[in-house]
């Protein structure tokens, strides 16, 4: 039980000149297909054996929610085929079909007998339900007034009430506040001990690679890799910079200035990357761990004056540190033109777990409001995740030491 | 392929149930009277309808000398029209108003227009009931040939959801089917002899409308039962039956054909 098999599966939509063209077809006998099919996955074979998991990566668009809509049965492949033995549950839509004048309960109920469950089936299930749900005396509120976290808590405990066969898990699971999604992480994490196969769907790094045993990478419809997950992430991670540049570059050359770059080109970081201590370039950074920013700038043009500025982002795009060669004492004067320079910024990453993106700006000056060479947003991403730590809150690691007296 | 079908829906049945019930008190959740509603609606119209017409107006149908008679004959057309303008009109649109569940969760589909069937049924069954003990209050009972309610009401629904399911498929494809369905309803209520009786219709328009029209063999028979108190003209069913069976295998057989194209259309 669990195993799924999917051999040469494709999907295509098919697209009509107009409406009256599919009224042609449909009436007209014998007459030929008046329309072309686009094709949004193309020859996807892969099998996950009982109880493995297998992580699905891909940027948007790249044909994710429609393997796993075909996978969960509601969309029906155009080629290929799907085979799977047992029960499949998904965590696709949580809450999905929810009423909001009814009852927490009420919609317990609805939402099991949607899974196929009988009346005596969730009966049994319910005080575990309400149990796992903890939404207390909400359980027999309407919908409506609960809040959406606390949705999503009762969905998942309606959709994992009893444990499948096979999971599908989509990344809309990072709902919920980090308790509930630790609570949901450990119950998923439970069944896949039981034997139930997983399949996860996530851009979170740390979740697929602490929890698949294989990941597949989907890019335009076509299964672009499948290994380990660690090599795929990589490979991804890699897709993915190269897809930001060529963004950018298509937005320079059309409007001559963007968010992610600009400035007037006098100078230009050519090459960034972030080194752990062995000198390796790294995109997943140990918390507190001493790390190497290094910076290639090169002139393209005489410059008085240089300075090199970078900050640390957040996800959210907050700066969490920022600082710039003119602030250290460190100015470059009469650059020649194609001179290259390399810089080196080593400090201890003392972050929170969780993304992170540099920022670099070549200027004149500490501000970069006067001469500004070039202004480079994400010029790198990298992630900080806890290793040996000790779990704590926040985006900065400020260890403290905790004495404690009776008095 | 009904065998599989009827397995699945089997296998549904706390679903439709439960969706069934959901929908009969999700009308009446947040009002003060409730389900007194469902009662008082219907009331209202035979209330109106009688004193209007027996009582006001006067009228009278021809052939038959009580004053409730053509009240009598105007509630049983309208109510049973209800029956199929609810199940026809509500499949026609059931895909649409479910594309989010449709498209996310992995269901039979079939169960969708069982429970618009239920949910209609059940409406009907608190109008006949009204309807029926405003007969006895009227002394105007059928008697005995109230029995053939049953298959004629089997007939009905069969025909409305035959009907419904195809045009609900078109009508993902062509939302146009939708919207000429509605004004198509209206044309098809006057050419039945649901307000006036058959008979007041020339012999040519009658023939045509008897020929093509199959709720008016049906509207006839309940008018049969409740006004005159007779058995229906069971040779006049056979046409509507027929079609009733025919739109049954039709509807089946393009929801089976199109079902994967209607999901990727949603």
């Amino acid at each position: 039980m669990g195993s799924i098999t999917v051999t040469n599966l494709g999907k295509a939509y098919k697209q009509y000149a107009s409406r009256w063209a599919r009224l042609a077809e449909w009436v007209i006998p014998f007459s030929k297909p008046r329309h072309s099919q686009q094709w949004v996955l193309k020859g996807i074979s892969f099998t996950v054996n009982p109880g493995e998991a297998l992580g699905i990566i891909g940027i948007n668009g790249a044909g994710k929610s429609t393997l796993l809509k075909m996978i969960t049965g509601t969309t029906q492949p155009t080629s290929g085929s799907i085979h799977i033995a047992g029960r499949v549950a998904a965590l696709l839509e949580l809450g999905m079909g929810f009423h909001p004048e009814f009852t927490g309960r009420q919609n317990a109920y609805m939402a099991g007998q949607l899974l196929g469950y009988s009346m005596e089936d969730i009966n049994r299930m319910m005080p575990q339900i309400e149990a796992f749900a903890e939404i207390g005396e909400y359980i027999d509120q309407p919908v409506r007034i609960y809040s959406s976290g606390m949705q999503m808590r009762l969905a998942f405990s309606v959709a994992t009430a009893q444990r499948p066969d096979v999971l599908v898990v989509d990344e809309a699971l990072s709902v919920g506040d980090t308790y509930f999604q630790h609570k949901s992480f450990d119950r998923i994490r439970e069944f896949r001990k039981q034997g139930t196969t997983l399949l996860i769907v996530s851009h979170d790094k740390q979740a697929i690679q602490s929890i698949c045993d294989f990941a597949i990478l989907l890019s335009g419809g076509t299964l672009a890799m499948h290994g380990e997950p660690e090599a795929v992430m990589d490979y991804y991670n890699a897709m993915l910079a190269d897809h930001q540049n060529q963004t950018v570059k298509q937005v320079t050359t059309e409007s001559g200035k963007t968010q992610t770059v600009s400035g007037t080109g006098e100078a230009q970081v050519v090459a960034i990357a972030l080194l752990n201590k062995n000198g390796t370039p790294i995109e997943v950074v140990d918390v507190g761990e001493f790390v190497r920013l290094r910076v290639e700038v090169q002139a393209n043009a005489p410059i008085k004056r240089l300075i090199l500025g970078y900050a640390i982002k957040d996800r959210l795009g907050q700066v969490i540190y920022g600082t710039n060669t003119d602030l250290k004492r460190q100015p470059l004067s009469n650059v020649p033109a194609g001179a290259h320079y390399q810089y080196e910024i080593s400090f201890p990453a003392n972050l929170g777990p969780g993304t992170y993106s540099v920022v670099t700006a070549l200027t004149s000056t500490d501000t970069h409001l006067e001469n500004n060479y070039e202004w480079r947003e994400l010029a790198l991403i990298f992630s900080v995740i806890n290793l040996n730590k000790y779990h704590f809150a926040g985006l900065a690691w400020i260890d403290p030491t905790i004495s404690i007296q009776e008095v | 392929m009904m065998i599989g079908f009827q397995r699945a829906l089997w296998g549904y049945r706390g679903f439709i149930l439960g969706s069934v019930k959901r929908e009969f008190q999700s009308k009446y959740r947040n009002s003060l009277l409730g389900a007194a509603w469902s009662v008082i609606q219907p009331l209202a119209m035979i209330v109106v309808y009688t004193i209007i017409f027996s009582q006001v107006m006067k009228t009278k149908l021809p052939g038959t000398d009580t004053t409730f008679a053509y009240s009598i004959h105007l509630c049983a057309g309208i109510i049973s029209w209800g029956l199929l303008a609810e199940i026809s009109g509500r499949t026609l649109n059931i895909f649409l108003e479910h594309a989010n569940l449709l498209k996310k969760l992995s269901f039979p589909r079939l169960c969708l227009p069982v429970i618009v069937v239920l949910n209609a049924c059940l409406n009907f069954a608190i109008i006949l009931g009204l309807f029926l003990c405003f007969l006895i209050a009227v002394g105007h009972f059928p008697g005995w040939p109230v029995l053939a309610l049953f298959p004629l009401l089997a007939i009905q629904i069969a025909f409305s959801v035959g009907l419904g399911i195809n045009l609900g498929v078109l009508n993902v494809f062509f939302r146009d089917v939708g919207q000429l369905f509605t004004v198509m309803l209206q044309f098809w209520f006057w050419l039945t002899p649901i307000v006036y009786p058959v008979a007041i219709l020339p012999e040519a328009a009658r023939s045509i409308v008897q020929a093509w029209n199959p709720m008016a063999p049906l509207i006839t028979a309940y008018q049969d039962i409740f006004v005159l108190g007779q058995w229906p003209e069971w040779g006049t069913l056979l046409m509507p039956t027929t079609v009733a069976v025919a739109f049954c295998i039709l509807g089946l057989r393009l929801f089976r054909k199109r079902a994967s194209e209607m999901l990727d259309e949603l």
